[in-house]
């Protein structure tokens, strides 16, 4: 077990030097961000509806969007550079290289999220401090959500064709429990609501999170060998 | 029998059945006492959505077999089960909006049923395409089991956010009965509807896997 | 015997990979599989790296995937990474005792010449110097085993010659390789044993006796009557 989790540790940290060390996903992806955040704001008309309705919505939009290049990237970085053959000659179990991905999606993402976050209060001016710990435990926890399905999917559509156009086909009904409880909470939290009134959400959250994060470490060696 | 001759003769059966309930709903059951005649699709509508959502619980099952087993017919039955399945889903996608635009006056309401089957219906949507995109056999029905079983163990979830989801979108007419008080003859007309279904479903079904078998001997007699 | 293959059979379709295939390696041999394109040389280096698993049959490398060492036509390289660094991480990958890595990390860039472009990324290499430094990523965990697909293709004179002679050391110190080739000439001056794979066949297979211009006569032989 131990060694699964350092040689995860060892791919996962792989994958964050190489983005990091080329700069363009990243790049692309805090400026995609930024971009839909800024389009969605000169697109509503503020006198028509308030912020906090929309807000919760355009938020989430915005970051299933970067979850998404996030995915993208993770298995074609390894086509791109003809490096998967050699992942699965090595000596290190499916399962390592499944939570190796996860952990550096994850990294992406978050990266993405913290950047994202700050524009949207701003753009928005909506008020966040109240519930900021709150508000950024459901992030965690819908981020997982996908991310944990969207790895597993994007080992498997890097060998279909039109693999781009795939992973948002195969990911969007898993995407639908996540966003909605996500999209709830936030409503109800930026509405300051107490917290209790999202604690039934954040557990359905949760078990969605454990669930297939071990669904998915389970599945995920059928993708990669026979 | 063949399987394709005993599918077509259950299919047969089944629209037997589906005239059956046709007949029984309309003349021989009780109108609902809150929501008058338009409460009836209620017999087609709830057990068209059960089996929709057999069709692809079935598409997992199958495809915890296939990766235990690797016996291909498991492939071939997931493959059938979630055709069919895609069917009964667009065509309660359709005949739910036909039917509520002159009685409620809009196309869609957030329904309970018609919104679990249009989530349904994209995740049968994404597994056809996958099978579509992978050309061969064996990568194809992995890669099928996979997304299959995480489909099967969506449904809940699904279920739940519907939930979760109608009480954002309270909706001020509602298509289904009180749940408790549900009168005996209300009751067979919807077993019969259930019956219904599960019939013609196993009939397409069956049609369905003859039709594959056949087309992977064609195949296999060119090759 | 560090490989036993045992018969092997594998199809893709109608096409016969690999047809009844059965031979062992011992230390210090190294066995040169001559065959025309398409004949299944590299779905049996694959089935024996443990990629495929055959339809039929049975190959085991003692060791399993820690004592191998793949070249094949992916350089199994990150192009934004410098040749250090992906040394480092297959290394790491490999488990090789992190005490004794650098230094391991070092003698490779030094056997393979690539020492003064060590910090380099790779992606600025030259196609001969990516593919002396994916030989310097097959050999830097120490392998007992080594698989080569088409090794001598992008090599220059030097490299090639370095090249030999490394194999030569290796195959004295006991290890074992099996080489897949069309080219009879450069294959045949390594090998202790031959064979040659014609439509999945080894239609003639043994120690290798004779010059190198009877064994390619008999290659094409062999060739031109399967």
């Amino acid at each position: 077990m131990g060694e699964a989790l350092r040689d995860a540790w060892t791919i996962a940290r792989k994958d964050l030097r190489l983005e990091f060390r080329s700069r363009t996903a990243i790049l692309s992806a805090l400026v995609f961000t930024v971009l839909v955040l800024l389009v969605l704001n000169f697109g509503r008309d503020p006198t028509a509806v308030a912020a906090r309705d929309l807000a919760p919505g355009i938020l989430w939009v915005t970051f299933t969007f970067a979850a998404m290049l996030a995915l993208n990237r993770a298995f074609q970085l390894e086509l791109e550079n003809q490096a998967l053959d050699g992942l699965l000659l090595a000596p290190v179990s499916a399962t390592s290289l499944y939570w190796g991905k996860l952990i550096a999606n994850l990294a992406f993402v978050a990266v993405v999220e913290a950047v994202g976050l700050p524009v949207f209060v701003l753009l928005f001016n909506v008020p966040v401090a109240h519930a900021l710990l709150p508000l950024l435990g459901v992030i965690a926890l819908a981020t997982v959500g996908f991310v944990a399905v969207g790895t597993l999917f994007s080992a498997m559509v890097i060998r279909t064709r039109f693999a781009e156009l795939m992973l948002p086909v195969l990911l969007l009904p898993f995407l639908i429990p996540p966003l909605i409880g996500a999209v709830q909470a936030t409503a109800r939290l930026l509405a300051a609501r107490p917290v209790s009134e999202v604690s039934g959400v954040l557990r359905l959250l949760a078990a969605y999170d454990i669930v297939f994060v071990l669904l998915a470490t389970l599945l995920f060696p059928h993708t990669v060998r026979e | 029998m063949t399987l394709l001759r005993a599918g077509r003769w259950t299919t047969l059966a089944g629209l037997a059945l589906l005239a059956g309930l046709y007949v029984r709903a309309l003349a021989f059951t009780p109108v609902e006492r809150f929501q008058g005649p338009a409460q009836k699709i209620f017999y087609v509508h709830v057990p068209a959505a059960w089996t929709t959502m057999l069709a692809m619980g079935l598409v997992g099952v199958a495809g915890i077999l296939y990766l235990l087993l690797r016996d291909r017919r498991f492939d071939r039955f997931a493959e059938a089960s979630a055709e069919v399945g895609t069917v009964f889903a667009v065509v309660m996608l359709t005949t739910g909006p036909i039917w509520a635009k002159p009685i409620w006056g809009t196309w869609w309401t957030w329904d309970a049923r018609l919104t679990f089957t249009l989530f349904l219906f994209l995740l049968f949507l994404g597994y056809l395409t996958l099978r579509g995109a992978v050309t061969e056999p064996d990568l194809r029905a992995r890669y099928s089991a996979v997304l299959g079983i995480c489909g099967l163990v969506l449904l809940p979830f699904i279920h739940l956010s519907v939930y979760l989801f109608r009480t954002l979108h309270p909706r001020p007419i509602v298509l289904q009965p009180a749940r408790p008080a549900l009168p005996p003859e209300m009751l067979v007309t919807l077993l019969l509807g259930v019956a219904a279904m599960l019939v013609l479903y196993t009939g397409f079904v069956m049609q369905r896997i003859a039709l594959a078998r056949r087309r992977e001997m064609e195949a296999h007699d060119l090759a | 015997m560090l490989l036993r293959a045992e018969g092997l059979r594998h199809a893709f379709g109608p096409i016969r990979a690999l047809d009844d295939i059965s031979f062992t390696l011992a230390a210090g041999r190294t066995l040169a599989v001559f065959g025309p394109n398409g004949a299944g040389k590299t779905t049996l280096l694959r089935v024996l790296a443990g990629l495929i698993r055959p339809q039929a049959g049975s190959a085991r490398v003692e060791g399993g995937p820690r004592a191998i060492g793949w070249i094949g036509h992916q350089s199994h390289l990150y192009g934004h990474l410098t040749v250090r660094e992906n040394l480092a991480f297959w290394a790491e990958l490999y488990h090789v005792p992190p005490a004794g890595r650098r230094s391991r990390v070092t003698e490779v860039l030094e056997r393979v010449g690539l020492a003064d472009r060590a910090d380099q990324p790779v992606r600025v290499l030259s196609r001969g110097l990516t593919q002396r430094a994916a030989i310097g990523r097959a050999i830097v965990h120490d392998p007992r085993v080594l698989l080569l697909d088409e090794p001598f293709t992008g090599l220059d004179l030097a490299a090639a010659a370095q090249f030999r002679h490394l194999l030569a050391e290796l195959g004295a110190s006991g290890r074992a390789a099996v080489l897949a080739t069309h080219n009879v000439e450069e294959g045949a001056e390594l090998a202790s044993d031959l064979a040659f794979q014609v439509r999945g066949r080894f239609v003639w297979s043994g120690p290798r006796s004779g010059t190198t211009a009877e064994i390619a006569a008999a290659y094409r032989r062999a060739v031109a009557g399967g």
